[in-house]
């Protein structure tokens, strides 16, 4: 049973792989969303899991809070700004879609070249996620980058932190919860700050492209 | 007797009070000197803090959650100090604001409020003995500023606020990883759990730090820490940030936070340099410190906006503390943390009196500034003295800075001296000549209805003098052992 | 060379020649019902080929010889792939002169030569087939080469029969690298297949055709040999995914007598994976040609991160 459950983390990491490929492939917000709540709820899998096999209470209730924000609150929010900005669809991406991939297997083999001499250092038990962790948190930065509405950067910014969130329990099995609650707390007032953005955005531009916010350059 | 630990209570408690209170009443007549009240108590609980750490020794508080010892002892004094004068400055400029018509009830309310949370949070970064902690304070430092930055609603403000927000978002999320490296490190040596993130336990074990992993995690922090600090090339966000937000936060953003960022690279440096042998961490340091002050240098030719050119003074300014303390060393460590104290008082003078003069002419734009000398001597002549003071002219603070880190380049990277005297001088020509531009000839500005306050700018100008002609014994005694915890 | 080996080969091939039309069959019916509509009969395929073998065979002026056997050797490679793949036991003779990559090759070979003859007749819908089918084929081979890759890294080894083995003997475990090399798999078969949402098997408008349009010109024997061959292919590329990642249940070398319990089985898998493929066409849209080169990078890339997370995962 053990043993299942440890193969069953490098399951869950390599969902997580796929759902971050997924979110840069992806063309519709709404869909985005959805991958956004999968990857949360494979995270508190893989955080469930790693409490089970190390005896570690605290991972729990790392899982729980996890789950409270980024499988239910910060989704809700989320869908609650498409709504009311009504934004449905973003085509538009600064290079096309077979290319974003292709540059993504090239950041995933550099984030598990990059990972490899830590993992071998680490005793914790998903230690072999760690490049995993990495290449996600890679691949979200680079949906950053390629799209230009807001709600696309936001997410990938979001899943970011899924991806640092990872990495810190596959590499150590979780940090201090003080420094977990800090940062949980620190991503929803970042998430709400972000909800009110958009508003303000849209009323200045009443659009939420990013193009526009490219005005200030240097003179 | 009350416990050592008070004053830190005290200090900290305030801000967060204050933020509350503000977050209630703050759009009222009398909001901003509630604001100013709850900085002054700030400054108070500061002070006393102060001066049990260097009358006594250093403080480790609640648990060996909190640590108080010379290095961030003085930079509390100095938070506390400059946070309070700017709320005394916000005072008259955030009201003819309100009179313009660029803030309202609610928005007061919101600047208020976040000011105080603001200044609590760096002051959280400053005392916290747990680096993971000292992130979550970064971060929230970042958070409160960011809807303060796009307060005026324009399309530029909303611009330089997104840009803020990602680009230190994204810098910060490289400091988190680079801290949970930090934490595997310790978990291999000193065990997990709450005690492996604390910074005393970690200085006393650093020695046994795996150096391969203290690596990755430098390079990590320095990006992610350093994005906050402003360095080359992760310094996009800066100068929007200061150009398009209300003075007052320009003048908090440049004076304090940056200094913040610059003090958790610093923590992260001591550690870094305990395990590796190479002197990684310095050369980095030395790197973005160069390149930051020679790009900053260049680019303050191109200013059109008068807050954006002082924000690139300020990255220049950072850049010569990252050279300063990449050279380690008893003497650069010192000229760093003078320069540190002098650097932001005397910006937050220039902010100050750029913010009133902005206001009587209606406009950012250098162009359309003029004659500030006749319109009030007062402010033209804070603002040419500061502007001085800044580019480094004796007998001020700067100068004495700028000289022991040149002197210490000198003799330890001697290559590195003319590029930084150029760039300084590079500097000196492209500030000097639009300051004089500002200040003389005939004016075009208007009187304001309420009267500015200058005496921050003067008292600031003041002690920054005093630091350049005379460094009291127990403020040099102070820098001296800080100096020698940043080692190096 | 066991008489046992000899004889199980030779039955595959029978089977394959004799089952590959009813599976055809056994889809179409499938997906007829889940279309809500009425289902032609099960051998509604056989009857088809023994009509178009009576027919007589139609061939334009300008065709060259390049036209008449195209069918013949893409009936011939079909077949011969069909005798390497593992359909009923390992201990197969000729598995040992053939591995994954000469598989690719014989496919490879069978689609150049379609893709030729359809140019021969010089007809603008022939050419465009060709084109078109030459870009699926063009993106679903490095596709199918990588799946390949992950399967034969976990077991050290190209040859199908030997990969077959040693997939059948690991103990169970959840490996995600062969999950998505198994999800890879399926993307690329169904873009080698013509089945939506590449390929409209059914379509009769011209510009939506990609295989069909190869064979438009082609009547008679011809006809036959091709539309044989298509299924052919189809099978060969399920007992291909059945063989990688349900192997159990094939009879090993050296037990011979398993090979009874194995032709149920293999037709039981079969079926399972008709009805997957039927519910898969029902589900999907098809989709625009520009969107296939998306499809296959994405097939490329499944594949292509299996292995990865196979080299840091499990190594």
């Amino acid at each position: 049973m053990r043993a299942l459950l440890s193969q069953s983390i490098n399951l869950y990491a390599a969902s997580l792989l796929i759902v971050s490929f997924a979110m840069i492939s992806q063309r519709r917000i709404l869909s985005l969303v959805h991958l956004y709540t999968t990857q949360g709820a494979t995270l508190v899998l893989a955080t469930a899991t790693v409490a089970y096999l190390t005896n570690q209470p605290h991972l729990f209730y790392s899982a729980a809070i996890t789950l409270a924000l980024k499988v239910v609150l910060i989704p809700i929010l989320l869908h609650r700004v498409i709504d009311r900005l009504d934004v449905r669809w973003d085509v538009e991406t600064l290079i096309n879609i077979p290319t974003t991939m292709l540059i993504g297997i090239v950041l995933v083999v550099f984030a598990f070249n990059l990972a490899l001499p830590i993992s071998q250092l680490s005793s914790s038990i998903a230690r072999s996620t760690l490049g995993i962790a990495l290449a996600c948190v890679l691949l979200s930065f680079m949906m950053m980058i390629v799209r230009s509405k807001a709600i696309p950067q936001v997410i990938g910014f979001l899943a970011m932190e899924n991806g640092l969130f990872f990495a810190a329990t596959s590499a150590t099995n979780g940090m201090p919860m003080i420094v977990e609650l800090g940062i949980a707390l620190d991503v929803l007032v970042g998430a709400l700050i972000l909800g009110v953005f958009m508003f303000q955005i849209r009323e200045q531009f009443d659009s939420l492209d990013i193009s526009h916010l490219e005005k200030l350059r240097e003179e | 007797m009350l416990p050592a630990t008070f004053p830190l209570f005290l200090t900290l408690l305030l801000p967060v009070a204050g933020g509350v209170v503000l977050g209630l009443y703050g759009h009222r007549d009398k909001g901003p000197e509630l604001n100013a009240a709850f900085s002054a108590a700030t400054l108070a609980a500061a002070l006393w803090l102060t001066a049990e750490v260097v009358f006594g020794t250093s403080v480790l508080g609640f648990g060996e959650r909190f640590f108080i010892d010379p290095l961030n002892a003085f930079l509390v004094a100095l938070t506390a100090l400059v946070g309070f004068t700017t709320s005394i400055f916000s005072m008259p400029y955030m009201r003819i604001e309100r009179e313009h018509g660029k803030m309202t009830g609610p928005r007061m309310r919101l600047f208020h409020s976040m000011y105080q949370l603001f200044i609590a949070m760096m002051l959280v970064a400053l005392t916290t003995n747990n680096l993971g902690v000292l992130w979550v304070a970064m971060e929230a430092a970042t958070l409160t500023t960011v809807l303060l930055v796009s307060v005026y609603r324009t399309p530029a403000s909303l611009e330089a606020a997104w840009k803020y927000f990602i680009l230190c978002g994204v810098g910060i999320a490289q400091a988190l990883f680079g801290t949970m490296l930090l934490y595997l490190a310790a978990d291999r040596v000193i065990g997990g759990g709450e005690g492996a993130l604390l910074w005393t336990h970690l200085a006393a074990v650093k020695e046994q730090l795996e150096p391969n992993i203290l690596a990755l995690a430098f390079v990590f922090l320095m990006l992610g820490y350093g994005t906050k600090v402003g360095l080359v090339p992760v310094h996009n966000w800066l100068p929007d940030a200061h150009a398009e937000g209300p003075t007052p936060i320009s003048a908090v953003l440049s004076g304090l936070l940056l200094n913040v960022a610059l003090y958790a690279i610093l923590r992260c440096k001591v550690l870094a340099d305990g395990a590796m042998t190479n002197g990684l961490p310095g050369r980095m340091m030395i790197g973005f410190g160069i390149l930051s002050v020679v790009v900053a240098a260049f680019f303050l030719f191109r200013q059109r906006d008068v807050k954006r050119m002082f924000a690139y003074s300020s990255i220049e300014h950072m850049g010569l503390m990252t050279f300063a303390f990449g050279l380690g060393g008893p003497i650069a460590n010192f000229a760093g943390l003078l320069h540190m104290t002098v650097h932001s008082l005397t910006k937050s003078a220039i902010f100050f009196a750029v913010g009133h003069a902005t206001q009587r002419a209606g406009s950012q734009v250098m162009d359309e500034i003029r004659g500030l000398l006749q319109a009030s001597p007062t402010l033209g002549w804070g603002l040419t003295i500061g502007s001085l003071a800044i580019l480094g002219m004796p007998p001020f603070g700067v100068f004495a800075s700028e000289f022991l880190i040149l002197t210490s380049a000198m003799r330890q990277l001697p290559w590195a001296t003319p590029v930084l005297l150029l760039s300084l001088a590079v500097a000196f020509a492209a500030v000097f000549g639009r300051v004089q531009a500002m200040v003389f000839g005939d004016t075009n500005l208007a009187a304001t209805t309420h009267r500015p306050a200058l005496f921050p700018v003067f008292l600031h100008l003041g002690l920054t003098l005093m630091l350049g002609l005379f460094v009291p014994p127990f403020l040099g005694q102070w820098y001296r052992q800080a100096a020698a915890l940043i080692g190096g | 060379m066991s008489v046992a080996g000899i004889v199980a080969q030779l039955l595959e091939i029978a089977l394959a020649l004799a089952a590959a039309p009813l599976l055809v069959g056994w889809v179409d019916q499938w997906r007829a019902r889940l279309q809500n509509k009425s289902a032609p009969p099960l051998l509604q395929s056989y009857r088809v080929l023994r009509k178009l073998f009576h027919k007589e065979s139609v061939v334009a002026d300008s065709a060259t010889m390049l036209f008449r056997i195209a069918p013949y050797v893409k009936f011939g490679c079909m077949t011969l792939i069909c005798a390497i793949v593992p359909t009923l036991s390992t201990d197969l003779p000729l598995a040992t002169a053939a591995d994954a990559i000469a598989l690719v090759g014989l496919l490879a070979l069978a689609r150049t030569f379609l893709a030729l003859a359809a140019m021969d007749i010089g007809t603008a819908f022939g050419t465009m087939g060709a084109r078109r089918d030459m870009l699926v084929g063009f993106l679903a081979e490095p596709a199918l080469l990588m799946t390949l890759f992950s399967a034969s890294l976990i077991t050290r080894s190209t040859s199908l029969a030997n990969m077959v083995e040693s997939i059948a003997h690991r103990p169970f475990a959840l490996e995600p690298s062969l999950a998505f090399a198994g999800i890879a798999f399926t993307m690329v078969s169904l873009a080698e297949n013509a089945r939506v949402p590449v390929d409209n098997p059914a379509t009769h408008l011209e510009l939506t055709m990609i295989h069909e349009a190869l064979i438009l010109e082609y009547s008679g024997r011809h006809l036959a040999m091709m539309e044989w061959a298509a299924a052919l292919k189809l099978f060969a590329y399920s007992c291909i995914g059945l063989a990688l990642f349900f192997p159990w249940g094939l009879a090993q070398s050296g037990t011979p007598l398993a090979m009874i319990i194995a032709m149920p089985v293999l037709i039981f898998k079969l079926a399972i994976g008709g009805v997957a493929l039927a519910l898969i066409e029902t589900v999907s849209a098809k989709m625009r040609i520009f969107r296939v080169p998306e499809f296959l990078a994405t097939a490329f890339l499944l594949a292509v991160i299996g292995l990865l997370v196979h080299q840091l995962l499990e190594s």
